[in-house]
């Protein structure tokens, strides 16, 4: 398998939305191409027809009864929020100016 | 300070006060919590009206519950309402949850206190505590060492006598861990026996709440209180929970011990002579020693370091700025969210995510993800070959005793190895305990493993009491 490049870890450090400096770029390709290269001793083995295990038990389709609850108190949870706005989390901007 | 079975029967009896118990607490914790830095958060105020609500309750003669007046050390990644919980996060710092943890309502249905909210390696993410954005917490028994992690707050609080109870959570070892470098017990129960809601989640298919004490009978009273159905955690499992306290007194005897060398090659030769010593004492209390090998143990560590981030990073998602905890404003609210995460996280927690993204995006996912959910399943069946010729297997916890501050700090693989031992259980959801057994370097205590099928935490406990009393603690 394709060693880690630096500039994949740039594009993973963009999906998920943190900033990298130049220095920290360099540490993360070369620590996370330790992990995976760890990792690589997986690819030795044959896989093939094994079933994937998501979860340890395989409980399915847990599901309840449709029928109004009570829930968080609206209050308490938006007095909690960074910024809120009649009772809504408010954001800035979400989409650019006009053309 | 008194154990838990001996807290509650005093405290039931009327032959101490809750509120003297706790008063003890508070001043074990006033008098090392500086040293140590065991506690992030101490509710002394709440402490104070719920063990008074105790002591009234049994002036009126009411039964007050299995845990009356025992104080319990939270770790700082459960939800008690309104009581700033931050995960050792900056992203958090400030929060306080508008709700209890189901684990919080449970104890105190059963009349436990809860003190206040422990140190932990940020978002449970380690083995040392050192990763905490609130400075390491330091080993009780010598402090120029960790405490392990990631619930090495509770563990120290236990171990410090500052409380005899502490909650932690387990995704790759969290509580075994720390338990073994503290000299205390700690049980990683099964997936699903404790319901997760109001724990913040970490690795959602492998994280268990379990608790952390110093005598196996104090293990089983606590789980005992916290297990159970919960319809807020869809994972829950429905049955009922088995009995524990009742069976740990059972013994081994007729029991089948696999003695699995994955779980022990490779441990420094204090901790190796202290499994021997393990094996000595089950075959001399009636088990049946298997000797076994299962290969594939060693593969988990490759599936736990893809499998763990990629649940993480999809759960820290939610960490955005927008809902609670920080936010650092910027011109969009792209780069908000991207502000708050650079500011917030810690550099384990990002290099989880890291990793986790990676291992998730296009391109890599069946390379990386996918094969590590087949080794999952490798391991799963190689844990039912393996009930097959054993009732229960013997490991040790981690591969040395308590280790120095900084020793893992700059190298993340050498860190990731000492979770070798414990990983296996959390793949497969089956529950482990750690039993302090004997010591090693530096007269520090080593830990044995216990491991069993689902839902066998009687068995376990039971063999984790006849390691104990060999030990000299009857």
């Amino acid at each position: 398998m394709a060693s880690l490049r630096r500039e994949d870890v740039a594009h993973v450090a963009k999906l998920a939305r943190l900033t990298m400096s130049e220095s920290e770029l360099d540490k993360f390709t070369e620590q996370l191409g330790q992990v995976l290269e760890h990792a690589s001793d997986m690819n030795a083995l044959d896989l093939e027809g094994v079933v994937p295990t998501a979860h340890p038990f395989g409980l399915i389709n847990v599901v309840r009864a449709d029928e109004v609850r009570p829930c968080l108190d609206h209050d308490a949870v938006m007095a909690m929020a960074p910024d809120a706005e009649d009772g809504r989390f408010a954001v800035p901007r979400i989409l650019g100016e006009a053309p | 300070m008194k154990n838990v079975r001996e807290t509650a029967r005093a405290v039931q009896n009327g032959d101490a006060t809750a509120l003297s118990v706790l008063e003890e607490s508070l001043a074990q914790i006033r008098a090392r919590n500086e040293e140590l830095n065991v506690f992030l958060y101490v509710d002394e105020e709440g402490a104070r009206a719920a063990a008074h609500a105790v002591d009234e309750r049994v002036a009126r003669g009411e039964n007050v519950g299995a845990l009356a007046g025992v104080p319990v050390a939270l770790k700082d990644n459960l939800c008690q309402t309104n009581i700033p919980t931050t995960c050792s996060s900056k992203i958090l710092e400030g929060w306080r949850p508008p709700y209890n943890a189901t684990v919080v309502d449970r104890l105190l249905a059963a009349g436990a206190i809860p003190v206040g909210k422990t140190n932990l390696d940020e978002f449970a993410m380690g083995s040392s505590t050192e990763n905490s954005a609130f400075g390491p917490t330091r080993n009780p028994l010598d402090t120029s060492r960790v405490p392990g992690g990631s619930s090495g707050g509770s563990a120290a609080a236990v171990a410090a006598d500052m409380t005899p109870l502490g909650l932690g959570s387990d995704t790759g070892g969290s509580i075994r861990q720390p338990a073994a470098l503290c000299g205390l017990i700690g049980v990683k129960p099964s997936y699903g026996l404790v319901s997760r809601y109001g724990l913040i989640a970490f690795a959602s298919s492998l994280d268990q709440i379990g608790p952390l004490t110093k005598t196996v009978t104090d293990a089983a009273m606590a789980l005992e209180a916290i297990a159970g159905h919960d319809p807020l955690d869809s994972t829950s499992l429905p049955e009922p929970p088995p009995s524990l306290v009742a069976h740990v007194e059972d013994g081994v005897a007729g029991k089948r011990v696999g003695v699995v060398r994955d779980l022990i090659d490779g441990a420094d030769d204090d901790v190796v002579a202290a499994v021997e010593r393990a094996v000595e004492v089950l075959r001399d209390a009636g088990a049946t020693i298997v000797e076994l090998s299962v290969p594939e143990f060693r593969l988990g560590l490759s599936a736990y370091y893809l499998i763990a981030p990629a649940e993480a990073s999809s759960n820290l998602a939610r960490f955005d700025g927008v809902r609670y905890g920080l936010r650092v404003d910027a011109g969009d609210v792209t780069a908000m969210m991207e502000a708050t995460r650079t500011a917030g996280f810690g550099e384990e927690v990002k290099r989880r995510i890291m990793l986790g993204t990676y291992a998730l995006s296009a391109g890599y996912y069946d390379a990386y993800y996918g094969q590590a959910l087949k080794v999952r399943t490798l391991t799963i069946d190689a844990f039912r070959r393996a009930y097959q010729e054993a009732d229960l297997l013997l490991g040790a916890t981690t591969p040395s005793v308590a280790f120095e501050f900084g020793s893992k700090t700059a190298d993340p693989m050498a860190m990731y190895l000492s979770d070798v031992f414990t990983i296996p259980s959390n793949l497969s959801g089956e529950p482990a305990i750690s039993v302090p057994f004997g010591t090693g370097e530096a007269g520090l205590p080593t830990g044995v493993q216990l491991l069993g099928p689902g839902r066998s935490e009687a068995r376990l406990f039971a063999g984790a009491r006849v390691l104990e009393i060999a030990d000299g603690r009857p």
